[in-house]
């Protein structure tokens, strides 16, 4: 085929290819196990924690376990209504995780989704307040989408920034910039925008999201709306950018090895840069779950922890834009599950399951991951041991 | 007579800050990101409500404010130390884990969703004028614990050690120093200290209420950073920001600056700080790398 | 002490083995040192030297064998217990904190005391007071982060010192010293040596052996090779010793050469593929590395640069490749001046480079062996910023059969792959596509025997191909086989360039460590 470079001697490495070739092949599908394993078991022993200690907590409580989880799931998954609220929490939750996962593929920490998100719904809000009343749906929906991502885009540039030119730690700036972002947004809705009385701007009139509701009865009091829709198309999008596009393969490279990265004509900073506005955008697309979907203004406070929940989904999702859909379910479902049993144990508790989950994950990750890196370095030290023997 | 009650006041506000951020000065000095402080300081509130209710006594208080402290310590310290979790992440499950556990055993114990009953503080209240809150001996920590991690810090062998520890782990390690103990050394003293700033809020109001730290294990955070790791420059940066609140607090109603913008001040500055525009902010070499 | 401690050696060790998982470190090494002599531990790269001294230092626990030091058995020892029988080690890379003093690196963990305080004065006098002893000159008081390289050394002596350290290994600690620096060091370890002390010097360089050592152990391979008296011993007998099949590679020297000689009489006509005019490049230090240096390249030439490493050609090579910022001058590749364009279009332009450190430039190690060869060049594999899943395939498939990659799974993560298997990757990339000119830098290290004649027969057939190749070894028998010219990099600069044919190592050493200059 190739008329170029020299090889080495073929017939020398014949019978290594043989035998080494014929069983590095033979434990592909263990390979694929090891992968698989290393994504799904750290969530899965994390599960698994946090079930224990759920059931000691509400044995504290003098509660049986199981009435209490029965009672989460009859009220999450048993009805219409409680599947649409943890769709419609989901839904959030899905947008913030990726935000997170996104950054996190290119190295880069952003903890300031909870900004990005307020903001997100606030511009959505603020443009479908001035677009003329009456606006049609197929115009002012978009216009509202892009406004979400573009303030919440805005929000996450200026850590991307600070560290692409200064160098200084996106996690320090994004957390700042939270606490900026939610007092600067108190500060327009109080003195500027809100409702005498109340938290909340004014309603907007053009751009408003379909609910469950209105096409399926069954869902009528949920909060489960169209927005979901968007939620799936960005996961599949990102998915797509991530693994399909030039410019995610960078990404992950500059996640990876940044020096690499560079050496490979990746533009480092400029990465880093477009990275976080893309993460930005993402979780600026979940506040029009709560503004364009739900309420129909923003209020003060909306955003209410899901913004740092996010980090929770990507990482028990594995940065994965699919095992995103999958965690934000779960994150939904403790979410509205601690309503379902806040009758006999407090809710609050599976606001601790959450937080017990995300450290077990946390620090199930890199002991898995080291305990199959050494599997793996098993199985190629194997390889090369059987290619030696075959040519001596 | 305007300014010595301002100052009065700004201290009063800069306690906890002082305490938090001496503890994120330690913790973060020996390698460990300080994002647990809120967290940290939560559980000292809750701690410290608990025993004073129980004990009948703001001493008992105290003791309990360090034991909640601990605790958390150890979920964070086996996280990261242990098991060498990812430090951000690790530190955000430790706020939210307070949060609710707080909120679960104050429904538990106290039966409310939002605060505890009454609980003794320290001093008598009404007695003792404007100076009432020096009879406090947590005010007295506060101030001095900045100062005394100064000391720590650049004259003992421990903080010789631990600042070597921050900065280049595998320097001191191949020294003979056990780096992982040093770092959890470092970690209860944090856990400690940030529970103390936590134990003084719930004293100080005499009950917990939910979320009562609001922020302040973050602003206690923005002060190490802007304070570059520096102790003293720490606490200065703790008087300023407190100074800057009370400010807010006695011109409110002037609407001469909106609230809103007073508070942002601490988290502008530790950006600004960060960002390198007046003399740059250098984090210890080895901060977040147990991984 | 008695008669029995005169002859008992200050270190034995027999039959040590370590692995690390596949890799075989040191299989059945022995060292023998007397007390009170300086020790040469030789070796090329890779020989299992570090390894060795790690296993004596209690970094490592070996899988088999044993340690003696001062005749007791100290096997898996830890290091806070080599330290205290008096053992140190100086490393090749430093363990020093920069944002302390010198005095307070040297006494961090053992720290004189005064009450609950660290008693820094009396740090400082002991520290002064070391230094006098041994002929160390620096400043108790200084950041280190401000001290020099050969200054940093002296503390990491220190340290060893002030511990009461009568057994110190220095791990070769004069890769990154300049000539005067080295010079002080050979004084520092004779007074070390008449104060009663016992040096293992681990060096790769035979100038050096022969300079300060008493005694020789050569390694190769991961294990002990030979022990020499120095005295009566020549530079060859070690070198025989050290690579064993270094006959073998002067004969492929001589084959090169002679291709060199035949295609002279084109060489004047021939334009040059690389034209380097006074390149000045800062280190990350914010020294100058490259010092206004010119050279050309012609196309089906071998330029090897010689020398040791620190002198700059790191920075000379990153600043080719567009990684690094050029102070003053140009570099034109063809036709094109390369000053303004982006690694990238570098690339595009026909710069192929293997970066010295494979595994943090040159693969991402968690990448697929088919997502690393096509990194630098993703912008070819689709259209509208899309990859195109076929042809990354495609390509995969055909590099890993014609460089012989193995295993031959392109899905398999390039962490998974011996070292010689990863630098394949990395030169069927940079070779398997069209380039004019090649920059490698290490092209072989740590790479093992069989890919190393592979590797070598790339670059031949390359240059045979018409390409102009830049070569940076610190390997100086493989830049001796492989090049047509040899230049010398020392101070950022080429002190001579000499056609390959009529250079011998003996001849090239004096330039290299700034000698004859």
């Amino acid at each position: 085929m190739s008329a170029g470079p020299a090889t080495p001697p073929r017939e020398q490495q014949r019978a290594m290819q043989s035998t080494g070739e014929v069983r590095a092949m033979a434990e592909l599908p263990a390979r694929a196990g090891i992968g698989l394993a290393g994504g799904v078991l750290p969530p899965l022993v994390a599960l698994a924690i946090a079930a224990v200690v759920g059931d000691l907590l509400i044995l504290s409580f003098g509660e049986a376990p199981s009435s209490v989880f029965r009672l989460l799931v009859e009220g999450t998954w048993g009805n219409a209504y409680g599947i649409g609220q943890v769709l419609y929490k989901a839904t959030t939750l899905a947008c913030t995780g990726l935000a997170f996962a996104l950054a996190g593929r290119a190295g880069l920490f952003n903890v300031g989704a909870e900004g990005q998100l307020a903001a997100g719904g606030f511009g959505a809000a603020l443009l479908g307040m001035m677009l003329p009343a009456g606006t049609p749906a197929l115009i002012a929906v978009p216009l509202c989408l892009l406004a979400a991502m573009l303030a919440g885009a805005g929000v996450g540039a200026v850590p991307g920034a600070l560290r692409a030119k200064f160098g200084a730690s996106e996690v320090i700036v994004t957390i700042m910039l939270n606490f900026i972002v939610l007092a600067f947004l108190n500060w327009i809705v109080s003195s500027k925008l809100h409702v005498p009385e109340t938290l909340h701007t004014p309603p907007i009139v053009a751009g408003m999201m379909p609910r469950f509701a209105d096409s399926f009865a069954a869902f009528r009091g949920s909060a489960a709306n169209f927005t979901i829709v968007f939620a799936l198309l960005a996961a599949v999008v990102s998915w797509w950018y991530l693994f399909r596009t030039r410019s995610g393969y960078e990404l992950r490279a500059v996640g990876l090895q940044p020096d690499a990265a560079e050496y490979g004509g990746v533009r480092v900073p400029r990465v880093r840069v477009v990275t976080m506005c893309l993460s930005g955008a993402l979780a600026g697309l979940g506040g029009m779950n709560f503004v364009l979907g739900y309420k129909g203004y923003y209020e003060e406070g909306f955003a209410g922890g899901a913004g740092f929940l996010g980090i929770a989904v990507a990482l028990v999702g594995r940065n994965h834009p699919f095992g995103i859909l999958g965690a934000a379910l779960l994150f939904a479902t403790l979410s509205q599950g601690g309503l379902a049993v806040n009758a006999i144990v407090p809710k609050q508790l599976t606001d601790i399951l959450t937080a017990v989950v995300i450290l077990a994950v946390a620090t199930a990750v890199p002991e898995v991951q080291k305990q199959l890196r050494a599997a793996a370095a098993n199985v190629t030290a194997a390889f090369y041991r059987d290619a030696q023997k075959g040519v001596s | 007579m305007i300014l010595l009650t301002f100052l009065l006041q700004t201290i009063r506000i800069a306690i906890p800050y002082l305490l938090a951020a001496a503890g994120g000065v330690m913790s973060e000095r020996v390698g460990i990101i300080a994002l647990g402080l809120e967290g940290m300081m939560l559980a000292g509130a809750f701690g410290a409500a608990l025993g004073s209710y129980y004990g009948g006594n703001a001493w008992v208080g105290l003791a309990g404010a360090l034991v909640a402290g601990a605790m958390v310590t150890a979920v964070l310290a086996v996280a990261t130390l242990r098991y060498k979790a990812n430090q951000v992440v690790v530190g955000v499950a430790i706020n939210l884990l307070v949060v609710a556990v707080t909120r679960f055993y104050l429904r538990r114990i106290f039966d409310s969703a939002s605060n505890s009953p009454r609980v003794p503080g320290f001093g008598g209240e009404g007695a003792g004028g404007m100076f009432a809150s020096f009879v406090n001996p947590v005010v007295w920590m506060g101030l001095a614990a900045l100062p005394v991690l100064a000391w720590v810090l650049y004259r003992t062998p421990f903080g010789l050690r631990a600042r070597a520890v921050g900065e280049k782990p595998e320097a001191a390690a191949t020294l003979g120093v056990a780096v992982t103990r040093l770092r959890l050394q470092g970690l209860l003293i944090a856990g400690s200290l940030a529970s103390l700033g936590g134990a003084y809020l719930a004293l100080d109001q005499h009950q917990f209420s939910d979320s009562m730290t609001a922020g302040r294990g973050f602003i206690a955070l923005a002060a190490v950073i802007f304070g570059r790791w520096e102790p003293v420059r720490v606490a200065v940066a703790c008087l300023l920001f407190a100074g800057a609140e009370t400010l807010q607090i006695q011109l409110q109603g002037s609407q001469l600056i909106p609230s809103q913008f007073v508070e942002m001040i601490p988290y502008v500055l530790t950006i600004v700080a960060l960002a390198g525009v007046v003399g740059r902010s250098v984090a210890p070499a080895a901060l977040g790398k147990t991984e | 002490m008695t008669m029995s401690a005169a002859t008992t050696p200050a270190i034995r060790m027999t039959g040590v083995v370590k692995t690390f998982g596949a890799v075989v470190a040191n299989r059945d090494a022995f060292l023998d040192v007397a007390k009170g002599e300086i020790h040469a531990l030789v070796g090329e790269n890779g020989a299992g030297k570090s390894t060795l001294m790690r296993v004596l230092a209690g970094m490592y626990a070996p899988d088999a064998g044993t340690v003696l030091v001062n005749g007791k058995d100290v096997t898996g020892w830890k290091t806070q217990d080599a330290i205290a029988a008096g053992v140190g080690m100086v490393h090749q890379h430093f363990m020093l904190v920069p944002t302390l003093t010198v005095a307070e690196n040297v006494i961090l963990g053992l720290e004189p005391r005064k009450g609950m305080q660290v008693d820094l004065h009396r740090a400082v006098i002991e520290v002064e007071s070391l230094c006098k002893r041994c002929g160390l000159h620096v400043n108790p008081n200084a950041k280190v982060a401000d001290l020099s390289v050969g200054e940093a050394q002296r503390v990491e002596i220190l340290k060893a010192l002030y511990r009461g350290a009568k057994i110190l290994i220095l791990d070769e600690p004069t890769a990154v010293l300049s000539p005067p620096e080295v010079r002080d060091l050979w004084t520092v370890l004779r007074a070390l040596k008449a104060d009663g002390g016992t040096v293992v010097l681990i060096t790769h360089k035979l100038d050096e052996v022969i300079a300060v050592s008493d005694t020789i152990t050569v390694m190769r391979g991961g294990m002990t090779m030979s022990r020499f008296a120095t005295e009566g011993t020549t530079a060859r007998d070690i070198a025989r010793a050290m690579v064993g099949r270094d006959v073998q590679l002067h004969l492929d020297a001589q084959d090169g050469a002679n291709t060199w000689v035949a295609s002279a009489f084109t060489e004047s006509a021939a334009v040059p593929v690389l034209r380097v005019k006074n390149v000045s490049v800062m280190s990350d230090r914010g020294t100058r590395a490259v010092n206004a240096l010119s050279f050309e390249i012609r196309p089906g030439e071998i330029l090897g640069i010689a020398g040791v490493e620190g002198n700059g050609q790191t920075e000379l090579l990153e600043a080719i490749a567009g990684l690094r910022a050029m102070q003053s001058g140009s570099v034109q590749l063809l036709a094109h001046d390369l000053g303004p364009r982006s690694v990238r279009e570098r690339a595009d332009l026909g710069l192929s480079h293997i970066p010295e450190d494979r595994h943090r430039r040159g693969l991402i190690l968690d990448y697929s062996i088919a997502e690393n060869l096509m990194l630098g060049r993703q912008h070819h594999f689709g259209s509208f910023g899309t990859l195109d899943t076929a042809r990354i395939a495609l390509n995969a498939a055909e590099q890993v059969q014609r460089f012989d990659i193995r295993p031959a799974m392109p899905s398999l993560s390039a962490r998974a792959l011996s070292g010689g298997n990863q630098q394949k990757i990395v030169i069927a990339r940079e070779m398997g596509r069209e380039f004019s000119v090649l920059l490698a830098a290490q092209p072989t290290r740590g790479v093992d025997v069989g890919a190393i004649e592979f590797i070598h027969a790339q670059l031949r057939a390359a240059r045979d191909a018409g390409k102009g190749i830049l070569l940076v070894s610190a390997d100086l028998p493989e830049v001796l086989a492989l090049s047509d010219r040899i230049a010398v990099m020392y101070g950022g600069r080429f002190v001579i360039i000499l056609p390959a044919a009529q250079c011998t190592a003996e001849q090239l050493g004096p330039y290299m460590t700034g000698a004859a200059v």
